[in-house]
């Protein structure tokens, strides 16, 4: 399996850290934040391949981040995290642009299978941009 | 308190009701009443007074055609011819054949003495000139005697005409037949109590009265008291009854005619109205107060069912509402049970992660670490269904399609109640068709829908018996049967069962709400809900639902 990078978006600190601490065993690359707009500040600097957004935070919430995100990083993947409470917002999310959802507590397992998903979902489409890149270029030559 | 409020209505309104009623009522009954009296009473005056003046009259007609025979005979013939044997006897017999009602004739000369006389008795010779009418006919020429008793010593009355004859003067006398004359009087006698009779100017009787009353006693009534003319009036007699008289006065108002009846006589056919009247006014007050009340009663029997409808509306809505309160709270405190148990479960994942890395693996207790965090993250796993099942509660407030497996949702729901049936003795069995289409439809009122159908079959039942759950495919739509094999819905029931409030249930058991929602959630996806009911073999209700294809992701 290809190495990428997860960005882990949540405000309870245990959950994040510990999920960090599982997702890099597995050989991810792994950063977390606490909150939305710390999380943009990484995305601005240094994009991860998929995001795993909680949906209920403190300051900006999950929706809300997404749509940042995918204004700033239209091509980063995104899974939502949410309680099952929030499931239509997490619905709602997918309707913004997110990948799928997932819902706490989760099995560590499924996580995985769905960040490979949008990983290759994520290399699918950068290719698309490239071909489309390189045929405009042709053209232009 | 509510009763009492109720009671409280009732009688008021009753009370203002029937006083509204009766007032008038009573009011007009007793004025039509005296102003009906009144008008009987004119009619029965003027009746005795119409036959007092008719009778009158005849009486008045008899006297004046005697007199006028005999003023006739003694203008016909001379003293002489009339002092003549036999002339008198022919006389007498032509007067009586023309006119009747003589008793005797007498021819008197100008001395009082009798010279000639027809009659019964031995009259003749007698000399009238001490007699007190003989000085009434010597200046007046005409007179009518009042009644007296005379030389024969039986009351009479007579009718004297005087004749002048160039300087001599004679008298013509005639008796007049009581019996005649009596009778002419008691002709105007009507009904059982009714009198007629004649009394003088002094109040002595001139007629026999009707119940042993003697010519020439002295009458009760005092004539003085009877106007001119005609009259009538009311007095209370010796025995305190009322007696209606009607006076009528003859003979140049020395006798007076009186017809006499009893009020109550007469009045009997009063009474009588008066006694329909007030039947009539007491079964109408009766049949008022009857309806009044019956109509009260209705009414407020109404108003009390419209109101504890009113209630039981209330009660369903603050139950709904706190259903929703509740469904918030559910959902709040599953989100913040759900973050904790994430935390926790990442935590036992990350243990099970470092439980196989070398050194932990040579552990003495490896096995026993690793079954602990199995234990853990199944009772993780417990708890998460139990938060999803208050978050599924919390979502069942609002309607929204899904992709819905009828059996499925069957199966759950028989779950939930199995042990609730279990408890009374009833079997709860599935014929669920398998393979039935997926059908986009909104999940947790379906299962409310058979959660009410099922309770309702085991509600039915009661104890010991058998509900069965059957579902199947017919053409484009999803059937779903609840048989029970209880008592069975009466026919009469039957059409009303899905109507609110309605029940067969014992009182406070039911809100008669369930089959009503049952029925609104399956009208509103498009499906029916029928049932078949027999009395002793059961009830089934059958859901159709239409098959719905989700769209696809």
């Amino acid at each position: 399996m290809d190495e990428f990078s997860v960005l882990l978006v949540d405000d309870e600190r245990e959950f994040l850290e510990t999920l960090m601490k599982r997702l890099k065993k597995r050989n991810l690359k792994v950063t977390g934040v606490g909150s939305g707009e710390d999380a943009l500040k990484v995305l601005k600097e240094t994009p991860p391949d998929v995001v795993v957004l909680d949906v209920r935070m403190d300051g900006m919430d999950g929706i809300q981040t997404l749509r940042e995100i995918k204004k700033v990083r239209p091509l980063v993947e995104v899974i939502m995290l949410t309680g099952h409470a929030n499931m239509e917002v997490a619905v709602e999310g997918m309707e913004v642009g997110a990948f799928d959802y997932l819902m706490k507590p989760m099995d560590i397992d499924e996580l995985l299978y769905k960040l490979e998903d949008a990983y290759k979902r994520k290399t699918i489409q950068e290719q698309k941009i490239k071909h489309l890149e390189e045929e405009k270029k042709l053209e232009g030559v | 308190m509510k009763r009492r409020l109720y009671a409280n209505l009732r009688r008021k309104i009753i009370f203002i009701t029937l006083t509204v009623a009766f007032i008038p009522l009573i009011f007009l009954s007793v004025i039509i009443y005296y102003q009906f009296a009144q008008v009987f009473r004119n009619k029965i005056e003027e009746q005795i007074e119409y036959r007092a003046r008719a009778q009158g009259n005849a009486i008045e007609l008899f006297l004046k055609e005697r007199t006028a025979i005999l003023l006739a005979m003694a203008d016909t013939y001379t003293f002489d011819y009339l002092a003549a044997r036999g002339k008198l006897e022919r006389i007498f017999q032509i007067m009586n054949h023309r006119v009747g009602g003589f008793i005797d004739l007498g021819l008197i000369d100008s001395a009082g003495k009798h010279v000639a006389y027809v009659g019964p008795y031995n009259l003749i010779g007698l000399n009238y000139y001490q007699q007190p009418w003989f000085g009434e006919v010597e200046s007046k020429g005409v007179y009518v005697s009042d009644v007296f008793t005379g030389y024969r010593r039986i009351p009479h009355f007579i009718i004297a005409v005087r004749r002048q004859e160039n300087n001599r003067i004679w008298i013509l006398r005639a008796t007049i037949d009581s019996d005649v004359f009596e009778g002419l009087v008691r002709a105007a006698q009507v009904g059982k109590t009714g009198d007629a009779f004649i009394i003088n100017r002094e109040g002595f009787h001139q007629t026999h009265l009707r119940f042993g009353g003697e010519i020439l006693s002295k009458s009760n009534l005092n004539p003085t008291i009877f106007g001119e003319g005609t009259t009538a009036l009311e007095k209370v007699n010796s025995e305190g009854r009322k007696v209606l008289y009607a006076g009528r006065w003859l003979k140049k108002n020395s006798w007076l005619l009186v017809i006499s009846q009893d009020a109550s006589e007469e009045m009997t056919k009063l009474f009588k109205t008066k006694r329909i009247e007030i039947i009539i006014v007491v079964s109408g007050c009766l049949l008022i107060i009857l309806t009044t009340i019956f109509t009260t009663r209705l009414t407020v029997r109404h108003l009390e069912t419209a109101d504890r409808k009113m209630n039981e509306l209330n009660a369903q809505l603050v139950h709904a509402d706190k259903l929703a309160a509740l469904g918030k709270m559910a959902a709040g405190v599953a989100h913040e049970i759900n973050n904790p148990l994430a935390v926790i479960a990442e935590k036992t994942g990350w243990m099970e992660d470092l439980l196989t890395e070398e050194e932990f693996q040579k552990s003495q207790h490896f096995e026993e670490y690793k079954k602990s965090l199995r234990k853990i993250e199944e009772h993780v796993e417990r708890a998460r269904k139990v938060t999803h099942g208050m978050l599924g509660f919390a979502r069942r407030m609002e309607p929204h399609l899904e992709d819905v497996d009828i059996n499925e949702i069957l199966n759950e729901t028989i779950t939930f109640l199995e042990s609730y049936a279990r408890t009374n003795n009833i079997t709860i069995e599935k014929e669920l068709e398998t393979d039935l289409p997926i059908i986009a439809s909104d999940r947790a009122q379906l299962q409310q829908v058979f959660l009410n159908l099922i309770t309702n079959a085991i509600d039915e039942i009661g104890k010991d018996g058998l509900v069965c759950v059957s579902s199947r495919r017919i053409n484009s739509e999803i059937a779903v049967s609840v048989r029970d094999n209880g008592q069975g819905i009466p026919k009469e029931y039957q059409a009303r069962v899905f109507e609110p409030f309605f029940t067969t249930k014992q009182g406070g058991k039911g809100t008669g709400l369930g089959l009503s929602i049952t029925h609104n959630i399956v009208q509103n996806m498009g499906g029916t809900i029928t049932l078949e009911s027999e009395k002793e073999k059961g009830t089934t209700f059958t859901v159709r639902l239409p098959i719905v294809v989700p769209e696809k992701k």
